[in-house]
């Protein structure tokens, strides 16, 4: 009998030196045999404490773990987030050094490195250092060494994260083959799409389990109230976000989200559809509903929402804060590179790219891990010399003029990049200073700041311990104090809830419709659907750019998600260029 | 943005950032702590321990002899700080073993006819066994011997009358009077824990930052790279200014040091030693991309900077080849600086012909702190 695992009321606080910090508050679920059970969530909602619970490396406050089925002891193996890859062992050397560390036998590791190796197709890359493996073939590597003595439970603790969509999809092959086996996989993750590939989803949010089910019965909460309306062929920019400005203040619409040339909308109640036409505004009574089949981001937030008792739409009404860029918002380029080049020695980073970008355009740069993207960014941000183009940003030319340029960008990295025990006014004030920010100019850009992203009550706290969601205001408050005209953004909303990403979103499409220029990269596509347009860089040479309906044609049928369209792109680039082999 | 000239725009960006160096480390209780404790721990600590003199030597006698004389001789030794009398022995065959296993580490042996050889007027024979295994404290311990039997023949001489006392040679140790290696030690504690704490702050600054995730974020401020290096710099060399100056006092209350040359020149002798250590430092910062690597390649400094500085051992006893390595440490001269302004009035002059090879070896690693730096963010 295959073997599964119970918990029942688990809760687990730890201690740090400013706070006390309550990660699970009573979570309760299952692990069924033969199950993949999704444990979804955004970054901070306590997964990785209940994955570690689960596994054992530490107690919890109070509550029951328990296993079903079988007579013994089940096999329980544990994929950390950062797998204890040996970077300087080659692929064959850390899968041998995990059979001794399990103590297979010589008969039974050759017959079980055969299988892993046809599992995971790394058998071409036995020699390679796995510190050279690109960010999916480390994870597949992890999860085989993971499994050389084959479980009776598997915990993954977000699998995907840091993965291209491409190895995403060969990860989630890889572990639903070993359902035949009959063992019990936990899968965490703060990728909402992915919930909807599990047999089973627990949704937790902020230490509590929101809801749980099959992804069919959790969606069913939002059955009959996602409708989408496409939008005239012709809307600007400008006139998308008036429209879902609108639309959000359309009365029982929870949430109003434009996606390329369609915007989403989600009702309060089930079968109403979205009463457009009574609206104030004329664009919006032209816009026709049709129902649409709710995504799992929908039912996150409905979820959120019930157990909060709360239904209004994140905040519509964001003012500006960037005072000076929208002097420059008259269409013309201001980001434009032509021929981009990057060489590390022999090897080419960035191959001849060329695209422009307007004044008040959200522009998104996308690729996989390692294509060329992160390159091509640093290059526009000024960190980097091009070795041979032009790049010109906010009209300084890179290859002559870099720290100038620099001055005129705002920047926000992925990882909170401010000094964790300095206090958010501490960190505020160098952030406004090196950019010439002085006295009582850098005073009144603090105070307005404050005021426009609510920092108030965590003004004078060390940011260090601050919720995610607040450390990203604060970021994004850093990267406008000097007014910048263009703002890069490095995978801005990856791994923040539904509802952060909402409210950040809120903020940049204020920003740009006073004339902000927003450059984000990312390797997660959900974010991409946020941009006006984008750019796909892979093996250092753009392949794609356009809208995001434009970007899904291109990738074939209309239809499909932009992470659908992405990995079609990414493979007809590999079948066209003959050298799919090689990662 | 205001618009000032583009020097003093750059000196208010580096002002900027030395206040959030400083607040960081302040703020940063763990590094706050590595900073004042272990330096003053380490300074009585080395001060105590690491003395030169040999004190307590464990000491057999076989006294053969019954005259006075020899009863003299042996209260002389038991007398003197530097021995301890462990054993009385009676045979000559107990004397191998006590050294074998280490019980005692010298034996003195006086022979029957000592006390009638010297009222005869004839000179007689001592044996001493030493173990040779300690040859430092051997020496030592043999030295001390001498200077015992030496002033011995010496009061006999003069009591009996027997012998006119031959003429002799004094020793009297300039500086230091009493040779308290303390006075050796301190000023030399002064300079090498200065360099260890600036050396250290500097090497895993930028290293914390690249973990921290905060570096990217400096990086496209308008700081250029030099003035990133300065900013990292200036924190570190007044941390160490103050370590250096609050060492020296302690020094200067706990162990007597004098101070008898003009503190002026130690401190602007402290002033271009610690830009030379913090240039060293950022080497190691843009060579490594690990707090940890940094830490490794710091003590890989810094350990052959004091072997080779003459802390312990004087420079002018080493090999040639090497004396000519150490003049590219900067320890060394700071050394001199050190012990020269708090054992001795050192003049200005000569101050300065240790202080411009510091500065040379100062700007010549800036440079090249700043040339790794600017190679690496390529």
């Amino acid at each position: 009998m295959p073997y599964g695992l119970f918990f029942k009321d688990l809760t687990k606080s730890f201690a740090t030196p400013a706070r006390h910090v309550t990660a699970l508050k009573g979570v309760s679920g299952e692990l069924k045999p033969g199950q993949i059970t999704g444990l979804v969530g955004p970054d901070a909602a306590g997964k990785t404490t209940l994955v570690r619970l689960l596994a054992g490396l530490f107690d919890a406050d109070s509550g029951e773990i328990g296993v079903t089925g079988g007579t013994e002891r089940p096999r329980i193996a544990y994929m950390p987030q950062k797998f204890g890859l040996y970077e300087d062992l080659s692929v064959a050397e850390n899968l041998a050094l995990y059979a001794d560390l399990n103590g297979l036998d010589r008969t039974t590791r050759e017959r079980r490195f055969a299988e892993l190796h046809r599992f995971t197709g790394l058998a071409p890359f036995g020699k390679r250092l796995a510190g050279q493996l690109s960010g999916g073939m480390k994870q597949k590597l992890g999860l085989a060494c993971t499994l050389v003595v084959p479980p009776d439970i598997l915990l993954l603790d977000e699998p995907s994260v840091g993965v291209d969509p491409l190895s995403r999809r060969e990860l989630w092959t890889m572990v639903r083959s070993l359902q035949n086996t009959g063992i019990a996989v936990l899968w965490s993750t703060a990728y909402l799409d992915e919930a909807e590939r599990c047999d089973h989803v627990i949704l937790l949010h902020d230490g509590v389990v929101l809801d749980s089910g099959t992804p069919r019965d959790l969606n069913r909460l939002v059955d009959g109230r996602a409708w989408k309306a496409a939008l005239p062929d012709d809307s600007s920019v400008a006139a998308k976000r008036d429209l879902q400005r609108a639309a959000n203040q359309t009365r029982g619409v929870v949430d109003a989200q434009i996606q390329g040339r369609t915007l989403r909308v989600v009702m309060t109640e089930k079968d109403a559809a979205p009463d457009f036409a009574s609206s104030q505004f004329a664009p919006l009574r032209q816009l026709t509903v049709k129902p649409t089949t709710p995504l799992f981001e929908d039912t996150y937030l409905a979820a959120l929402r019930a157990k909060r008792g709360d239904e209004a739409p994140v905040a519509a009404d964001i003012g500006t804060y960037n005072v000076q860029a929208g002097q420059n918002a008259n269409g013309r380029p201001v980001i434009e590179t032509r021929d981009l080049t990057r060489r590390f020695g022999a090897f080419t980073a960035v191959d001849r790219v060329s695209f422009s970008v307007k004044a008040g355009e959200i522009f998104g740069l996308l690729g996989p891990n390692g294509a060329g993207k992160s390159t091509t960014f640093k290059m526009l941000c000024g960190l980097l010399p091009p070795t041979d183009g032009t790049a010109l940003v906010a009209g300084f030319d890179l290859g002559r003029s870099r720290a100038d340029a620099r001055s005129h960008i705002g920047y926000m990295a992925q990882k909170f990049a401010y000094y964790g025990l300095l206090t958010m006014r501490q960190n505020m004030e160098f952030a406004g200073g090196v950019y010439g920010l002085r006295g009582k100019l850098l005073v009144e850009r603090l105070k307005d700041a404050v005021e426009e992203f609510d920092l108030g009550p965590y003004f004078d706290l060390p940011c260090g311990d601050l919720p995610l969601g607040i450390k990203q205001r604060m970021a994004l408050a850093c990267a406008l104090l000097h007014s910048p005209s263009i703002l890069f953004l490095d995978e801005p909303t990856s791994g923040v809830d539904p509802e952060t990403r909402r409210e950040f979103w809120a903020r940049l499409n204020a920003l740009a419709d006073d004339g902000t220029t927003i450059l984000i990269t990312s390797h997660f596509l959900d974010e991409a659907e946020y941009c006006d347009r984008m750019v796909i860089i892979y093996r250092g040479k753009l392949i794609a750019s356009g809208s995001p309906d434009e970007i899904k044609r291109a990738g074939g049928d209309e239809t499909r998600t932009l992470n659908e369209a992405f990995i079609a792109l990414i493979e007809d680039y590999d079948r066209a260029t003959n050298n799919g082999v090689a990662a | 943005m205001m618009s000032h000239s583009p020097f003093a725009e750059a000196l208010a960006r580096i002002a900027f950032l030395v206040k959030r160096e400083f607040r960081a480390i302040w703020r940063d209780t763990r590094s706050r702590t590595i900073l004042i404790l272990p330096p003053i721990m380490q300074l009585f600590l080395f001060a105590y321990a690491a003395t030169f003199e040999v004190n307590n030597i464990p000491l057999a006698v076989l006294n053969e002899d019954m005259g006075l004389a020899s009863r003299d001789l042996v209260a002389d030794f038991t007398a003197s700080p530097a021995f301890t009398s462990v054993a009385r022995l009676t045979s000559a065959q107990e004397i191998g073993p006590l050294i074998d296993d280490g019980d005692a580490l010298m034996a003195l042996r006086i022979p029957q006819d000592f006390s009638r050889k010297l009222l005869a007027g004839k000179s007689p024979e001592i044996q001493v066994i030493v173990d040779g295994r300690q040859s430092n404290t051997a020496l030592m311990a043999l030295s001390y011997i001498n200077d015992i039997v030496e002033r011995f023949s010496r009061e006999h001489a003069r009591t009996s009358g027997i012998v006119p006392s031959p003429p002799q040679l004094v020793t009297r140790a300039w500086f230091n009077p009493n040779m308290d290696s303390k006075w050796f030690i301190v000023p030399g504690l002064v300079a090498t824990l200065t360099m260890i704490i600036a050396t250290v702050i500097t090497a895993l600054s930028i290293a914390r930052e690249r973990e921290l995730g905060t570096f990217e974020q400096l990086l496209v401020t308008p700081l250029r790279p030099p003035e990133i290096l300065i900013g990292k710099i200036v924190p570190a060399a007044v941390l160490g200014m103050g370590e250096g100056l609050t060492l020296g006092l302690l020094g200067v209350l706990f162990f007597d040091i004098p101070v008898r040359g003009d503190v002026l020149l130690l401190v602007l002798g402290l002033a271009v030693f610690l830009l030379s250590v913090t240039s060293f430092g950022l080497m190691i910062s843009a060579l490594t991309s690990t707090q940890q690597q940094a830490q490794i390649a710091a003590f890989c400094f810094i350990m052959p900077a004091v072997i080779l500085s003459g802390f312990t051992t004087p420079v002018g006893n080493m090999p040639e080849t090497i004396q000519w390595l150490t003049l590219f440490n900067p320890l060394r001269y700071m050394l001199e600086i050190s012990r020269g302004v708090f054992l001795q009035d050192m003049p200005m002059s000569v101050v300065f012909e240790h202080v411009w090879p510091m500065a040379i070896i100062g700007v010549a690693a800036a440079s090249a702190a700043t040339w790794l730096f600017s190679r690496k963010l390529q």
